[in-house]
């Protein structure tokens, strides 16, 4: 039984976790950096305990600070959020040790699905599609595999995720110097030289399946669809996945449960897809063992609150009966409203909030960590808030997306708020089931006219 | 006390059936503004009250850089951290006496997770390298000397 949690993270997901801590009379302690001391966060926990200077490298991922902050203030468990340290095995071995819950999988999951390249493995093995391709020691090993299955070619650090760490080879000539500049790059970024390569596939749906599992039983808490991406970085989510033939959509959570299974999964987990909506084709893309940013349109759909989920699970617990066979009402979407200037090509926009307005009511949901006189700090990501509407279709969806965008002002710093305001003008967006590709079409088309 | 998403729903599931456009609610632990906006939905504007901000981590002294006539100063594009070298353990981009070009990149700053490349932004000799490996740095912060 979990009484006193640390939250070693920051922004919006501190925010979502001390919620749900607090409706379940967990008290919530925060691990903030020095930036954050002041932020909302630190305001709504129980307690704050600082553990570094405002660099992450200092704060947020310094697993001894974190499990020390733990250890002090008698926190029984840890919950790592998403990014940061939320799938390290050395903060789960660290806690462990300590004798605190790491909110998330096992240290030999996390292991497993972590490197990119052994949860390839692993979910072929699991009897998944995966993208045809392989692993690159050297330039060599890379002309082989571009010889094998041709350009483009996607060139993928294995110790990167969240759509960083990628690399675009279109012209075999290339391979030596984009593989070299994609292994120096990586070793500098993850620590970590290895890349593996992957078929590009140019007109895919990025789909994911949610996955919660008790180490036992595993079950799919339905897919989202997160193909409106700029450079790999997720914009807008929905749930379901819209226009997805329904066979297509059983197999992908099929697919997803069984890779769960074989890997006995306890915890919350996302396994992605690269969906050939067309061909009715689909490939394994990774696994993330932690909470996503997009749970929310999961939640609205599906009624649950995963960060309890996760905890009940994290604590021992069996899966509760009514996870089973949950079936999605109606349809949700998230914006993430980032503090990126969507009209100065999303250049990132550090600075101070002087004005937070954002929309309410019925079927609207706002996860944010921001209000008039909050800093968002150059040291962190650009998540300023998810603005989530659910409504009984995709059309009432999209509906309710416009009258939230227009009552929602952010002054201060510059957003990416008009981008989402013109994506809701796009019919292309508004049919629905548009792939990775779309988005770039979209901006270059005029998207980014004023409107 | 705070609000949660529930609590606001209820109030505004109150002032729906109510003739009034706005409420505030002012109390000791937060500060809440519900309006109804034009386009016929509410909007939601919350405060709690803040211990001091924490200032971000005191930028270096910037103003005392005194430009000899004839050098130009290199500025970050971005507030962020600044540093020399593509990666740790590598060579700096430039050291004094490098001659640059315009377009040359003299460091890089990352600035929420997005590393942006530093431009020499003219032509001429590094005179000058003011700014550390990782330090914090505001946009008018001097990085660099050169003389054309």
């Amino acid at each position: 039984m979990i009484r006193r949690l640390l939250i070693a993270n920051r922004g919006e997901i501190a925010v979502r976790i001390i919620a749900t801590c607090r409706r379940l009379g967990i008290e919530s302690v925060l691990a903030a950096s020095a930036a954050d001391l002041a932020a909302l966060p630190a305001r709504l926990a129980d307690r704050t305990v600082c553990i570094g200077p405002a660099p992450s490298a200092q704060s947020y991922l310094n697993a001894g600070a974190i499990v020390a902050a733990a250890r002090d203030a008698a926190c029984d468990a840890i919950h790592p959020g998403y990014g940061f340290l939320s799938e390290s095995i050395v903060l789960a071995a660290a806690a462990r040790q300590a004798g605190i819950v790491f909110i998330g999988p096992t240290e030999a999951q996390l292991a497993g699905v972590g490197d990119k390249l052994r949860a390839r493995e692993l979910a072929a093995a699991a009897g998944l599609p995966v993208v045809p391709g392989g692993a690159a020691r050297s330039a060599a090993e890379a002309a082989d595999i571009v010889k094998r299955i041709g350009c483009p070619i996607l060139v993928k650090a294995v110790g990167g995720g969240g759509g960083r760490g990628m690399k675009l080879l279109s012209d075999p000539a290339r391979t030596g110097e984009t593989i070299a500049m994609a292994m120096a790059e990586a070793e500098a970024a993850f620590g970590d030289g290895r890349v593996y390569l992957e078929r590009f596939v140019g007109r895919g749906r990025h789909v994911e399946v949610q996955l919660i599992g008790d180490g036992d039983t595993v079950v799919a808490l339905g897919d989202r669809d997160c193909s409106i991406q700029r450079r790999y970085q997720k914009l807008v989510e929905e749930a379901p996945a819209p226009a997805l033939d329904e066979n297509l959509r059983a197999r992908l959570h099929e697919a997803a449960a069984a890779f769960g299974r074989a890997l006995a999964y306890r915890g919350l987990g996302t396994v992605e897809f690269l969906v050939d909506a067309g061909r009715g084709e689909f490939y394994f893309l990774e696994m993330n063992a932690r909470i996503q940013v997009e749970h929310p349109v999961t939640e609205a759909v599906t009624g649950l609150d995963l960060v309890a989920e996760q905890i009940a699970v994290a604590e021992g617990r069996k899966l509760r009966p009514a996870l089973h066979g949950i079936a999605p009402q109606g349809h949700a979407i998230e914006f993430r409203v980032n503090a990126e200037d969507s009209g100065r090509d999303f250049r990132p926009s550090p600075g101070t909030v002087t004005k937070a307005v954002f929309p309410a009511g019925d079927g609207i949901r706002v996860d944010t960590h921001v209000e008039a006189g909050s800093a968002m700090p150059p040291f962190y990501d650009s998540l300023v808030a998810k603005i989530i509407v659910h409504a009984e279709d995709r059309p009432a969806a999209l509906a309710l997306a416009r009258r939230a965008l227009a009552g929602c002002r952010i002054e201060g710093i510059a957003t990416n708020l008009d981008m989402h305001r013109a994506l809701l003008d796009d019919g292309e967006f508004a049919r629905g089931g548009v792939d990775t590709a779309y988005f770039a079409r979209f901006w270059r088309g005029g998207g980014a006219a004023p409107r | 006390m705070n609000l949660t998403r529930d609590d606001v729903q209820e109030i505004i599931g109150l002032l729906d059936s109510s003739p009034f456009d706005e409420l505030r609610l002012e109390t000791g632990a937060f500060k809440l503004t519900l309006k109804r906006s034009g386009a016929g939905g509410w909007t939601q504007e919350n405060e709690t009250p803040a211990a001091p901000a924490t200032p971000l981590p005191a930028a270096t002294a910037k103003a005392a850089v005194a430009l000899e006539p004839g050098t130009v100063a290199i500025r970050p594009p971005l507030m962020g951290t600044f540093y020399r070298a593509p990666k740790p353990g590598a060579a700096p981009f430039v050291e004094i006496g490098s001659l640059v070009e315009p377009d040359t990149a003299i460091g890089i700053v990352e600035t929420m997770k997005l590393m942006n490349s530093v431009p020499a932004g003219a032509r001429g000799t590094i005179v000058a390298i003011l700014a550390e490996n990782g330090e914090y740095v505001e946009q008018d912060r001097v990085l660099m000397i050169l003389r054309p």
